[in-house]
């Protein structure tokens, strides 16, 4: 196990190095270059010159280029030459966590619904419901996304009234705020994920009694704790109405990425429980006697949990394309938003940067999921 | 594939007796064609699919939307020939057509209702002498929809439904040219993959995790900097950054469980080609799960395209992500369904023939994968 990830681990970083150089040479090879982009038109050729040399821009693209990788080597990915003097690595860490966040709770939110609706789809085969469920599934699966999001917009925002418009917060409540917005971030973020530990653990501590008062004392009492101990964290949190700001804005852009992609779980889920259901201890179960919904959710499910899981890595590039839009219309200033302005400027280094750092999360999650193999499905090993 | 291996109801010619000596039994010969025999096969291998797949009646919901949209795209060109041609063609042309529907408006100090109000300063263009209450009459646009125009026009004073029927055939075009370009892809680099192993095959996959881990958007935005993409060339990227990702990924799991079959050793002991095995035993095999991501791939381009040219990233005269970013781009977005002309048709239509493909798609998985079937 340890070997394989080992393996795997240097298969990745190679990989990494080519997409890299790749990225490097592609978006170098673009027609124009900073001088004409960035660089007032009215200064004289000499210190145009001037100005190329001191950024190493006058050297030979090799040249450039080995300089740029030995940088990255030593974690350093440049300047921006959007908001010089910034370096790429701080913008991009001023941005990665307000992507972080959307993308966690909108993928937890679509795998959660996905999965559970999948099943039960699966269960309940042919029928009505099964085809209206799945043709909206389907239909919010293949949705022109940005127009989804602008009815989405529309409706809940200018219609509704419900939540802000646009934005990942009300820039006037934070003229004079004590603090920055991403620590205020990070702590939703943190609280959250202890949150969502806590409920885990309650909902698994819930299995374990016999009979049926004592596991759902457990459940409630495990989940009121939970958010009890959530609740009185934040309730005296000098940070509180900031956080709430943030959340609200999150709301909507949240649910639309959910909304949109949770069908595509659905569907695989669906598939894969169907073909579980076949199964020879599927039969066995029921011949045993045991209540249907136990089967489904005990027996079925979590073997039609592979495939499920094999799909995040696959629908990975979706969500990343999803949230790239959402970022974009929602005017939420994450990762994907600095990608798709970077690149529409020609802001080579931070297009690269960004680039390489969604390549890398990709990587990281595809090692994380080849792990999870072993532990939901004991059959497999690697050797 | 879900083909029997019944043999065919063969048209038998007359017995053929006293040849080779003393044989009592006849020999029984086949006068049929070959051709006729296979062409037989084909169909009845079709109509038994076309039955596992009609049980389906979701993909059956596909079927139907698709052929909406086909007419669609084949009476544009009547239509512009026919009732739209001649001197209403500048009327009904979906990109220079131009159309002035005459309305009347109240002048008013401030507008409320842009669709029925209209401020002092505006009014005056038209009517200088106009007071604040005149009615007067202004053209209007984006005219709302009447008897001339069924969708009415969009901002530039356009025929909406002409826009949505010419874009049609684009949409059709682009999405076969990217689901061929990938399912051809996809389906080699696969099947070499799977069938030579080793060194030729870790590179190709490294190829493909290399494509998967690029975001498509940002690189399609990239390539289009190097020179004007044209709608072919676009399905033909998308097809190629498809098809040698993902799916080729897909389609080599399958090459690989193919290859190790019996029928595959045996036609190899026979003497078979390398590329005889690949061309006639392993690619036939492969090929109905690429059809299936042939219609996946119809919906990713469809998708694809009506997102960039919603950012206004690419070159086309018309598309329905171009009526959408125009209706966008000219401040009626959030005007919801007052407009709902500029918004819904556009965008409902990317949605609905997206969803359709996506649907064939599904209902072609349950015949191609018999572990999905009903029975």
């Amino acid at each position: 196990m340890l070997k394989f990830i080992g393996v795997r681990l240097i298969q990745m970083s190679l990989l990494f190095l080519v997409f890299l150089s790749l990225l490097f040479f592609l978006l170098q090879a673009q027609p124009g270059d900073f001088s004409t982009q960035f660089l007032d038109p009215r200064i004289p050729p000499e210190n145009r010159d001037l100005i190329a040399a001191r950024f190493g821009l006058d050297a030979p693209l090799w040249k450039q280029y080995l300089t740029y990788m030995g940088n990255v080597l030593q974690g350093d990915f440049g300047v921006s030459f959007q908001r010089y003097p910034r370096t790429v690595v701080s913008v991009i860490t001023e941005r990665l966590p307000r992507t972080f966040f959307l993308f966690t709770f909108a993928t937890l939110l679509s795998y959660y619904l996905g999965f559970v609706l999948g099943k039960v789809l699966a269960w309940r085969r042919g029928g009505s419901q099964e085809m209206s469920i799945t043709l909206g599934g389907v239909l919010l699966y293949t949705v022109f996304y940005p127009w989804f999001a602008l009815v989405m917009i529309w409706f809940f925002a200018a219609y509704l009234d419900l939540v802000p418009v646009n934005q990942f917060l009300t820039p006037l409540r934070w003229r004079d705020a004590p603090f920055s917005a991403n620590s205020v971030f990070t702590s939703i973020i943190w609280s959250t994920l202890l949150l969502s530990i806590g409920l885990g653990l309650a909902l698994w501590a819930s299995r374990k009694p016999d009979n049926e008062t004592q596991r759902r004392l457990v459940k409630w009492g495990g989940v009121g704790l939970t958010v009890a101990v959530f609740l009185a964290f934040w309730m005296p949190h000098e940070q509180r109405t900031y956080a709430t700001d943030i959340a609200h804005h999150a709301l909507l852009p949240i649910f639309t990425l959910a909304l949109v992609a949770f069908a595509g779980v659905m569907l695989i889920t669906r598939g894969s429980m169907l073909e579980t259901l076949k199964e020879d201890y599927i039969l066995t179960a029921r011949a045993k006697g045991l209540a249907p919904k136990t089967i489904r959710d005990r027996h079925a499910a979590r073997n039609a949990l592979l495939p499920v899981t094999t799909s995040f890595v696959l629908g990975l590039a979706f969500i990343i394309g999803g949230g790239l839009i959402t970022e974009t219309v929602f005017s939420w200033p994450g990762m994907g938003e600095l990608l798709l302005a970077s690149v529409l400027t020609q802001d080579i280094p931070v297009a690269i940067g960004a680039l390489a750092m969604v390549g890398a999360l990709a990587l990281i999650a595809h090692i994380i999921v080849d792990v999870m193999y072993v532990f939901l499905d004991p059959r497999i090993r690697y050797q | 594939m879900a083909l029997e291996q019944k043999p065919p109801d063969l048209e038998i010619g007359p017995p053929i007796t006293g040849l080779e000596g003393s044989d009592d039994e006849p020999i029984i010969a086949i006068t049929e064609p070959l051709w006729r025999i296979r062409l037989r096969l084909l169909w009845r291998s079709f109509k038994k699919n076309w039955g596992l797949f009609a049980e389906n009646r979701i993909g059956l919901v596909g079927l139907f939307v698709i052929a909406i949209f086909a007419v669609m795209a084949i009476a544009h060109p009547i239509l512009m020939a026919t009732a739209w041609g001649g001197d209403n063609r500048e009327i009904y042309d979906p990109v220079i057509g131009y159309d002035a529907v005459v309305k009347e408006f109240t002048v008013v100090e401030e507008v409320t209702d842009p669709l029925s109000e209209i401020e002092l300063i505006d009014a005056r263009f038209t009517n200088i002498n106009a007071q604040v209450g005149d009615v007067i009459e202004q053209p209007q646009q984006p005219a709302s929809p009447s008897s001339r125009h069924l969708l009415g026009t969009d901002p530039l004073g356009r025929d909406v439904l002409s826009q949505l029927m010419f874009s049609t055939r684009a949409a059709f075009f682009l999405g076969m040219v990217a689901a061929l370009v990938t399912v051809f892809i996809a389906t080699t680099v696969g099947s070499i993959a799977a069938f030579f192993r080793g060194f030729v095959d870790a590179f190709l996959m490294r190829v493909a995790d290399l494509i998967l881990l690029m975001p498509l958007i940002p690189i399609l935005i990239v390539i289009g900097g190097f020179w004007t993409i044209e709608l072919w060339q676009l399905g033909v990227i998308i097809g190629i950054l498809n098809g040698f990702g993902g799916v080729a990924i897909v389609l080599r799991s399958q090459a690989l469980a193919v290859s190790v079959k019996p029928f595959v050793d045996a036609a190899r002991v026979a003497g078979g080609s390398r590329w005889h095995l690949i061309f006639r035993h392993v690619i036939p095999n492969v090929l109905p799960l690429s059809f299936l991501y042939m219609m996946f791939g119809v919906t990713e381009a469809i998708s694809l395209e009506a997102i960039l040219s919603f950012f206004g990233l690419l070159n086309v005269e018309m598309s329905w992500g171009l009526m959408i970013s125009i209706a966008q781009a000219e401040g009626y977005l959030l005007r919801g369904l007052d407009v709902w002309w500029l918004l819904f048709p556009a965008g409902l239509a990317v949605t609905f023939l997206a969803a359709a493909f996506f649907l064939v798609g599904r209902a072609m998985d349950e015949v191609v994968n018999p572990r999905l079937r009903k029975r």
